[in-house]
């Protein structure tokens, strides 16, 4: 990154002290304040009164947000008929009975590597998005970005835009200034409720957890998630902000290393712009200043408070907000749009060299992006095939291995085993128990069928969406050939329904030792 | 650049590059850039600090040489285990009271609670019978195999609880079970001994029978093992015509054990473990897939049997 830069800007112009925008425009001073040792113990905080601005990326952001919010508070609301035996949500975790629905997938605890592949996805996802499109995430989907907007549209609505707020910021408590503070911080709270009060609404029957909610009859649990992320919602999206991004996050760490001088970033283009001087300046002398007018109209409306134009920096989610904003102004001033503008460093290098702007879009034709998408459906595949195939009716077979076998008083052996028999269908089913593979006499009983009712196959049903532990007894006649490694054989779960499902589990018959 | 500067804030300066005041220290050329965390973070430490206080006086803490500080809400490690068994106990205590009242013979008519007896015999079988009887409780030569279905002393439920609680041979309980097998060494020469054993292992097949040891066994052993060797669980006597032999089914096992007989101690659970418990490991053993079903209480009429014999 680093070096990056440094090939990008040989000879960097003197940098302007760190910050002397914020004194420019009347902010509070940053300036650390002197600790008892005379240094600085912290720095003093400082809030970003980002101005309004539209444009392309403001209305992408809007419309991310709109979509996101909607997913996030709706999506509990959503019914899907599973049959009388299972919940109707579209989308629940029910921890409780260890089981996941989404729409027409339901996975069990022994599936969870759907999840895990899921996570895993996501995770190669988000490298895809970095080396593509750099930190898109970031500036659009990350939950802290849109609920911070959310919070600064609500800071706009009650406060006025940029300069108003900073002034209300200075201005006294007053009774004015305490209502509209005690009204603004009521909205968060509403905001930061409803967002704890939908979370919950995955956990369990939305409507249901409703009710039981207001009538005070909810779990405990249900209480205090609701306070807890209430609590976070409105501190980390009311207050902390983009210091969640800054001092928080490990999100930009990992970026700012998986970046490289081809990833896709928001950058002001230095080598147009500078040296920046007025429209006055510049008129007076148009060889001396570049296309910046500084005007920090740029700096005015980030979100998180940086200053683009000091070059790559962790504060900067690239949310696009500064390319709105000097797009507007290039327009104005009737030069052409791009000062700040979405490029990767190889190509700044390129057209500070004098080579024609590339479309920002080139970018991703790079052999990096290709690999990671290619892993990224690679693993989409196999979970979607995992997915198609797997089927309802699950069987595993635990022989038992303290005794091994059973002499009875007849002479006839007998061995234990425990068996799971898996359905998941969302109704009870009629599975049929069948031995394979072993010699003629064989029988089978179990705990729910006794021993005078011992035959080759047994008929069980078992309960919808659920597991039956099955202690089953196989016996052997007397005098059946067997050696030490006992005999190999089959057992297998068929469904009595249209779909005939069917799993087998191989297992060892134990004999005894010849004598 | 020199070394020792200064605080920026004490009139320091302003590294040209970051535009970060310096804080004045420099190693080689090195200097470090002034950059504080925000105010909320430093009263987030500040704040963990007075956490650790309030810890260290409420909580065990400081190491002693033979204990630690006790902090004053009292709170042990042991005294909070004590609390978990306490209440793991109150939880389970509705189903030991059910147990309790429930007669051995009727626990299989509640499937639930039988679960439960079986579950919880399992683990108390684990701590008190497994020294005999083996983890999976098959047994070993002279220690009853549990799983089978050759019962020595009666495989019902309330047989079983009964061996359970009073034990066998056990001379402390006065309502052990008991019986002696007399030592017949000196009573038959080396051919009698040989003739005893051939019919007592033809009883199962696996030897030819002899006239001569057939009648020294209708002479000798069939008041406890029965005419034909089928036993007598009454008084604890063996089967002998099944294929499950305690101490050995070769002709010189069998041949030792007419000499000089063995006898097994079971020691009675009476007093040792409490009737919940020894209902529970009946429940268990009886479980283990051997178990017999009491005999129907009305004594079978010879219609009814000849109506069976006739069903089959």
């Amino acid at each position: 990154m680093a070096d990056a830069d440094e090939l990008e800007r040989p000879a960097p112009p003197p940098a302007p002290p760190a910050r002397d925008w914020a004194a420019a425009l009347g902010a509070p001073s940053p300036e650390p304040e002197a600790g008892f040792l005379g240094s600085a113990l912290y720095e003093a905080g400082r809030t970003v009164h980002n101005k309004r601005i539209d444009g392309p990326f403001r209305r992408f952001k809007w419309a991310v947000m709109v979509i996101t919010l909607t997913i996030y508070y709706a999506t509990p609301w959503l019914r899907w008929d599973r049959g009388p035996y299972a919940p109707d949500q579209a989308v629940l975790v029910d921890l409780a009975n260890r089981r996941f629905y989404m729409f027409d997938i339901e996975i069990w605890p022994h599936e969870f590597y759907f999840v895990a592949g899921l996570l895993i996805m996501a995770g190669i996802g988000l490298f895809l998005v970095t080396s593509a499109v750099g930190r898109a995430w970031c500036g659009y989907a990350c939950p802290q970005t849109v609920w911070t907007d959310l919070f600064q549209h609500v800071d706009r609505f009650f406060d006025g835009d940029r300069n108003a707020r900073a002034r209300l910021d200075k201005a006294p408590w007053g009774v004015a200034k305490t209502t509209r503070r005690l009204a603004k911080w009521a909205v968060y709270l509403a905001i930061a409720f409803w967002t704890g009060g939908a979370w919950i609404m995955y956990f369990a029957d939305a409507p249901t957890l409703t009710y039981d909610f207001w009538h005070g009859t909810a779990d405990p649990i249900a209480y205090a998630t609701v306070a807890i992320l209430t609590g976070t919602t409105f501190w980390l999206g009311g207050f902390m902000r983009e210091q969640v991004c800054i001092y928080m996050c490990p999100w930009p760490r990992i970026q700012t290393a998986m970046l490289d001088e081809k990833s896709l970033i928001v950058t002001y283009k230095d080598w147009r712009g500078e040296a920046r001087g007025s429209l006055k300046k510049a008129a007076k002398n148009p060889a001396k200043y570049g296309d910046c007018i500084d005007c920090q109209l740029c700096v005015a409306v980030c979100p998180t408070g940086i200053d683009i134009r000091e070059g790559q920096q962790i504060g900067c989610i690239t949310c696009g907000l500064c390319i709105d904003a000097c797009d507007r102004v290039m327009k104005e001033t009737g030069r052409p749009r791009g000062l700040i503008d979405y490029a990767t460093l190889d190509q700044c290098k390129a057209e500070a060299a004098g080579a024609p702007a590339q479309p920002a879009w080139k970018a991703l034709l790079r052999p990096r992006t290709f690999i990671y998408f290619g892993v990224w459906v690679a693993i989409g595949a196999g979970l979607l095939f995992a997915l198609g195939t797997r089927t309802h009716t699950d069987l595993t077979v635990a022989p038992d291995r303290n005794p091994p076998f059973m002499l009875l008083k007849d002479g006839s052996v007998r061995n234990a085993y425990t068996l799971r028999l898996r359905n998941m269908e969302a109704r009870p089913r009629e599975m049929d128990l069948t031995l394979e593979g072993l010699p003629a006499g064989a029988v089978m009983w179990t705990e729910a069928v006794s021993l005078e009712n011992a035959a080759p196959a047994q008929t069980m049903t078992v309960d919808a969406n659920a597991t039956m532990v099955l202690r089953a007894y196989v016996m052997l006649p007397p005098g059946t050939e067997g050696d030490d490694d006992g005999i190999p054989f089959t057992f297998r779960l068929t469904s009595r329904d249209e779909q005939r499902e069917s799993d087998a589990q191989a297992t060892t018959f134990a004999m005894p030792e010849d004598d | 650049m020199t070394t020792n500067k200064i605080p920026a804030s004490a009139g320091g300066r302003i590294d040209e590059t970051t535009g970060t005041e310096t804080v004045g220290h420099e190693w080689d050329g090195i200097e470090e850039l002034n950059t504080p965390l925000p105010r909320w973070w430093l009263y987030t430490f500040y704040a963990t600090i007075l956490f650790a206080i309030g810890y260290m006086v409420l909580y065990p803490a400081w190491p002693l040489l033979d204990r630690a500080t006790a902090g004053t809400l009292g709170w042990t490690s042991r005294g909070d285990l004590a609390a978990q068994m306490r209440a793991a106990d109150a939880a389970r205590a509705g189903t030991v009271a059910k147990i309790a009242a429930t007669p051995i013979e009727a626990l299989p008519a509640d499937p639930q609670l039988m679960q439960t007896a079986v579950a919880g015999g399992a683990a108390a079988f684990k701590v008190n019978c497994v020294q005999c009887h083996g983890a999976g409780a098959a047994g070993s030569p002279g220690y009853p195999n549990l799983n089978d279905d050759d019962w020595i002393w009666g495989g019902t439920l309330t047989e079983i609880e009964y061996t359970l609680t009073h034990g066998i041979r056990w001379d402390a309980a006065a309502e052990t079970r008991s019986n002696f097998m007399p030592p017949f060494a000196g009573s038959f020469d080396a051919a009698q001994q040989s003739a005893l054993a051939a019919h007592v292992l033809s009883l199962s097949g696996k030897a030819k029978a002899s006239a001569a040891g057939a009648q020294m066994f209708a002479d000798n052993c069939a008041a406890c093992h029965g005419a034909g060797g089928e036993g007598l669980p009454a008084m604890g006597g063996p089967a002998l015509n099944d294929a499950i032999w305690l101490y050995g089914g070769t002709a010189a096992d069998v041949k030792a054990q007419i000499l000089k007989p063995r006898h097994g101690v079971m020691p009675a659970w009476q007093g040792r473990l409490d009737p919940v418990t020894i209902k529970m490991l009946a429940a268990y053993v009886h479980a283990r897939g051997g178990g017999q079903d009491p005999a129907p209480a009305a004594p079978a009429t010879p219609e009814t049997e000849a109506a069976k014999v006739a069903a089959k």
